[in-house]
This record gives C-alpha cells, sequence and structure tokens, in this order.
C-alpha cells in the first residue's frame, strides 16, 4: 500500500520503513519553536522536568512576535523570561526585536524550516511549513517544554485528505481565495485530526507565497498538518536559503486517502470569510455592502513581500477612504526593507495608511489596530472569532490583500474590478 | 467522582473565546479564571462552582494553541468538560494540564444547561441527576491513559530523560 508524503516523514523520524494512520509513534524533530505567548509556561515546565539544557541550542527556536514591541509591563515580563533563558541556554535562534519577523514568515525565509523535517512549534500556524514540504504542526506549551528537553514527539499519525484544484484560477484570485473556499465547503472542523495534502495544476502554478497562506490555514478546518509536494517553485525558493541538507518527499501514487475533493477554481471569485467563523466563506460580490473602520495588510498569513506588491499596486495613486485606518505590516524585517527598496512602503504612508515593525498584534487583538464594540475590519489574517481583534461586538472579516487593499479604498468590502 | 452543574455550549468554542488573547499577558492560572469565557458567556465566571461540568457540541477548543485555554478552564473551578469531539491541540494541551475531558456524543445529546451531572472519570461513567439517564464516554488510547497514569507528559519526559 503506497504512502503520502506526511507518513513518508514521519516513518523518517522514527525509523520505520512505513507508517498507518492510527499509528502512534514517538518521532524525532528537526525544529522545535516557541513565541512570546507560549514560551514562557513552556520554560516554567521545562523547569520541572529537570533537564540540564535544550536537546539541541541551535534546533530549539524562540521568536518573541505576538506582543512585541512589548505592548504593556506584563508582555515586556514574558519577553524578558524568554530573552533570559534564551541566553542561559545559548539558543542560537533567538529573534531580537530590530532583527526579527512573523514566526512563520521568518522561520521559512531564513531557511531553518526544511523540506522533509519534522517540526512541531507551541504555535498552532506552525502548519504553515507544510508549504515547504515539511511536516510541521501546532502544540501547546506543555509539549514544547518536553520537545525542548528531549528532541522529539509522540503523534498519532493522520489521515489524509487529498484536496485537488483544477483550472487557472482568475484574477484577482490567490492562495488566501483557494483556503478560504475549501475550508467554506468542509467546515473549520472538516479536516479534524487530520493531514490535509493540497495538489493539482492550480497548485502547482501557484507560487510560495500562496502556498504558505493555505498551509498556513489548514488548522482552521482542523487540520494537523498542510502539505504540498516539493516541486521547482519549491527548490528555487529553498535552495539560495537552505542552513542545512534536506530531503524531497512525494506520496506515492497508489497511497491511501481519507477522501479526495476536487475543485475547480477557473470559475472562483474572490473570497471574504463572515464572522465569526473562517467557515462562513462568501464570494466578494455578496460582501459590497459591509462598511469597514479598519484594513489590516500582513499577518503569518499575508504579510509576504507578494503580498504587499499586490496591496501596493492597489493603494498606488489611490487614497485611503476617510473613514478607514488602513494598518500594513511586514512580516519580517527582511521584507519591510524589500518593501521600502520597491517603495511600497511609500505607496502606503503616501495612501495615508500606518506602517508596522513586524507583529502579529492586532490578528489576536493584542495591540496595533485593536478594534472597539461595534467596529468591523477587514483583514489578512486567519481567525474570526468573536473577539479575536478586540472587542466582543467586533467583528473581522477575512479575505486577501487584494480585497482588504481595495476595501480600503471603497470604505467597504469591494474587489479590485470596482476601482477602475 | 466529580458532580457539578452544567454550563452548556454549542460546537466550535475557540480558544479565543475560552481566553481572550488580550489577557494572555499572563500566565497566572487564577487570573486567566477570572476571565475565563467571558465572551460568549458573562456569567459563566460569576456562577461557577468547584466541580461544574462543561458540555458541548463538535470541536471544542479549536483554533489557537495557547495552553492558557485549559488552565483556565481548569482554574475556574470545572472538574470536567464532555464535548461530542475536540480540536486536536487542545485535546493534547487538556491531557497535559491535568485538565479532565470526555467524548460521548450521546451525554452531549441528553444533559441540558443547568443539569446536574455526576462523572466517574476512572470508568468514563457520566449520571445525569436530573433526568436519571447514565451514559459511558469513550475510554482514552492505552498510550493517553498511560501518560495520565504517570502523572503527565512532564513526568513521562522526566523519566525518558533519565533512562537515556
Amino acid at each position: 500500500m503506497g504512502q503520502t508524503i506526511t507518513q513518508k516523514i514521519l516513518a523518517a523520524h522514527c525509523g520505520k520503513e512505513t507508517v498507518e494512520p492510527g499509528e502512534l509513534i514517538n518521532a524525532r524533530l528537526d525544529v522545535v519553536l516557541g513565541n512570546d505567548i507560549t514560551a514562557p509556561i513552556a520554560i516554567e515546565e521545562f523547569a520541572k522536568i529537570g533537564a540540564e539544557t535544550v536537546f539541541d541550542k541551535e534546533r530549539v527556536m524562540l521568536v518573541p512576535d505576538h506582543s512585541t514591541p512589548n505592548k504593556d509591563i506584563k508582555s515586556a515580563t514574558l519577553v524578558k523570561t524568554m530573552r533570559e533563558f534564551a541566553r542561559k541556554h545559548n539558543i542560537t535562534n533567538f529573534f531580537e526585536i530590530g532583527r526579527m519577523g512573523v514566526e512563520h514568515t521568518l522561520l521559512p525565509d531564513e531557511g531553518l524550516v526544511l523540506p522533509g523535517d519534522a517540526i512541531i512549534g507551541a504555535d498552532s500556524h506552525t502548519c504553515t511549513y507544510g508549504a515547504i514540504g515539511a511536516f510541521s504542526t501546532g502544540v501547546g506549551s506543555t509539549d514544547l517544554a518536553c520537545a525542548m528537553a528531549l528532541g522529539e514527539t509522540w503523534f498519532k499519525v493522520p489521515e489524509a485528505i487529498k484536496f485537488v484544484y483544477h483550472g487557472r484560477m482568475p484574477k484577482w484570485v490567490g492562495g488566501k481565495d483557494l483556503i478560504l473556499y475549501t475550508i467554506g465547503k468542509i467546515g473549520v472542523g472538516g479536516a479534524l485530526y487530520c493531514s490535509m495534502e493540497f495538489t493539482g495544476e492550480a497548485i502547482s502554478n501557484l507560487q510560495m507565497a500562496g502556498r504558505f497562506t493555505m498551509c498556513n490555514m489548514a488548522i482552521e478546518a482542523g487540520g494537523k498538518n498542510g502539505i504540498i509536494e516539493p516541486d521547482a517553485k519549491t527548490l528555487a525558493y529553498v535552495k539560495p536559503r537552505a542552513k542545512r541538507e534536506f530531503k524531497l518527499y512525494k506520496s506515492d501514487a497508489n497511497a491511501v486517502y481519507k477522501n479526495v475533493i476536487e475543485i475547480d477554481v477557473s470559475k472562483l471569485e474572490p473570497i471574504v470569510s463572515f464572522p465569526h467563523l473562517p467557515e462562513n466563506a462568501k464570494p466578494i460580490s455578496e460582501a459590497t455592502h459591509i462598511k469597514i473602520d479598519q484594513s489590516v495588510i500582513g499577518s503569518c498569513t499575508n504579510g509576504r513581500i507578494e503580498d504587499l506588491r499586490v496591496a501596493a499596486g492597489i493603494l498606488k495613486g489611490r487614497k485611503v477612504h476617510p473613514d478607514v485606518r488602513l494598518i500594513v505590516i511586514p512580516a519580517t524585517q527582511e521584507i519591510f526593507m524589500q518593501s521600502i527598496k520597491e517603495g511600497l512602503t511609500q505607496i502606503f504612508v503616501e495612501a495615508g495608511g500606518a506602517v508596522s515593525t513586524p507583529t502579529c498584534g492586532p490578528c489576536l487583538g493584542g495591540h496595533m489596530g485593536v478594534l472597539a464594540e461595534g467596529e468591523r475590519a477587514v483583514a489578512t489574517t486567519n481567525r474570526n472569532f468573536v473577539g479575536r481583534m478586540g472587542h466582543a461586538k467586533s467583528e473581522v472579516y477575512l479575505a486577501s490583500p487584494a480585497i482588504a487593499a481595495a476595501s480600503a479604498v471603497l470604505g467597504r468590502l469591494g474587489s479590485p474590478e470596482e476601482l477602475r | 467522582m466529580i458532580r457539578g452543574k452544567v454550563h452548556r455550549y454549542g460546537s466550535n468554542v475557540d480558544t479565543d473565546v475560552i481566553i481572550p488573547a488580550r489577557y494572555l499577558n499572563t500566565t497566572d492560572p487564577e487570573e486567566l479564571a477570572s476571565h475565563c469565557m467571558e465572551d460568549i458567556d458573562s456569567e459563566f465566571v460569576k456562577t461557577v462552582q468547584p466541580g461544574d461540568i462543561i458540555v458541548a457540541m463538535d470541536n471544542f477548543g479549536c483554533g489557537s494553541s495557547r495552553e492558557h485555554a485549559p488552565i483556565a478552564i481548569k482554574a475556574s473551578g470545572v472538574g470536567c468538560v464532555i464535548a461530542n469531539t475536540y480540536a486536536r491541540i487542545f485535546y493534547r494541551n487538556a491531557l497535559n494540564t491535568g485538565l479532565p475531558i470526555l467524548e460521548c456524543p450521546e451525554a452531549v445529546k441528553g444533559i441540558s444547561n443547568g443539569d446536574t451531572v455526576e462523572v466517574d472519570l476512572e470508568a468514563g461513567g457520566i449520571r445525569n441527576v436530573t433526568t436519571g439517564a447514565s451514559y459511558q464516554a469513550k475510554p482514552f488510547p492505552p498510550f493517553m491513559r498511560q501518560l495520565i497514569d504517570v502523572g503527565g507528559l512532564v513526568e513521562y519526559a522526566k523519566a525518558k530523560l533519565g533512562s537515556r
């Protein structure tokens, strides 16, 4: 019986030829990740284990990105805990403010997570790295603590669902629209405990930025991981960055799937997910009556240079609607610098937008764009739960950078097509 | 034996509503508990008593990986959560933080908000005292049982590290 790419990576990390769905395995880990929300609890638990130090100071990675630059004294204290732990254990990959980025954009861009890796991170969007052909999944702080000590963790081998995207994507439709549409189709629990494997012509044609966006949101369908087989595009992205050797895996033609879902992308419109679940996906044409107060472009889902280029292309020579606050957040310092070099930052500021240093801030209602009661935001982020970006009676509409940029100009949800 | 009143919720109760991110600047269980569920149930913190039981439908604990969510529920006094299904990260986190969780769709169907329920965690037995109906939760898989028996993942890791 054939194996999926996820099975093959897991088998390779537990010293087996093959593994079967449902099997419990103990897997060696290539990278173990924490952030300023989850690492402080992990550090407390780590102390209880009694390990002298971490299993590998280069493979435990700590990124203070959620409440940074420190939003208040309590957050500053948590980041300090993390920084002191990193210093004590000589953690190589601790990323300080001014040299950091949003974790799930930073690590692949730095060549620290690679194809064929098995990775856990104490952040649910750790599933992002499936875009380069790694097995990667989110865990909590105690799992992180034990993995920091042992360099391994237990997994139940997941069943896989194969998504086949046929056809060519229309203009303004990208990775964000494909994944929002998919979540809308199967629901927020539609891939519970499963591996989501994204395949087909549209995925082959999708650039890396869009692939990262899709795998990033696998968790929003309950998926254990999202994954895309590495191809020439993957190698072009990974090779110049890779800090160590890596291995490419592909699913066997006779691999077994729990379900195969075929989607024709050629007739898709840009998608907006309405409050308060990512599964409330609607075509943009059904959303143009929704007025907005804020537009956020950034996050681990859509804070890449490609995302900023799309947004800047729409905002160039235009002004943000008087009733809207536009907040643009490049995901890493490198992307920020590139955005300056290409003149994108100037476009955002001239349009009347605010540009921030990298942070997860507004996505989780932490800082840098928290919503008041009754306010509405369109955001390129990944969640629109009750209270996600602020007040329990505020609303978040999830969309692509193109829709977020066009909506910022229109003052309501809308497509770039309407700006002509 | 756990005995308490039921606080009932629907499907997809996410970790952002269990404990909103605006309170994640602390790791103190009591402080986290003081805001538990507030965005979907402002009465929860005011009415919850030690031993009370949360009953919910599908995909409980979806969303963020924050371990603060099971910590907040446990510190609020809740003795057990019963749901149809759990999001996978929450499932691991509950196990790791010692928050008892049971899967039992029949019980979820047969229990209403405010009912008094008794739970025998060892045996997975659930009795709705208000209606008199009894249910049997799905047993934990053997490996999870082993983790629980050794005192949780930290103890498991400690033993593993010691044996190296």
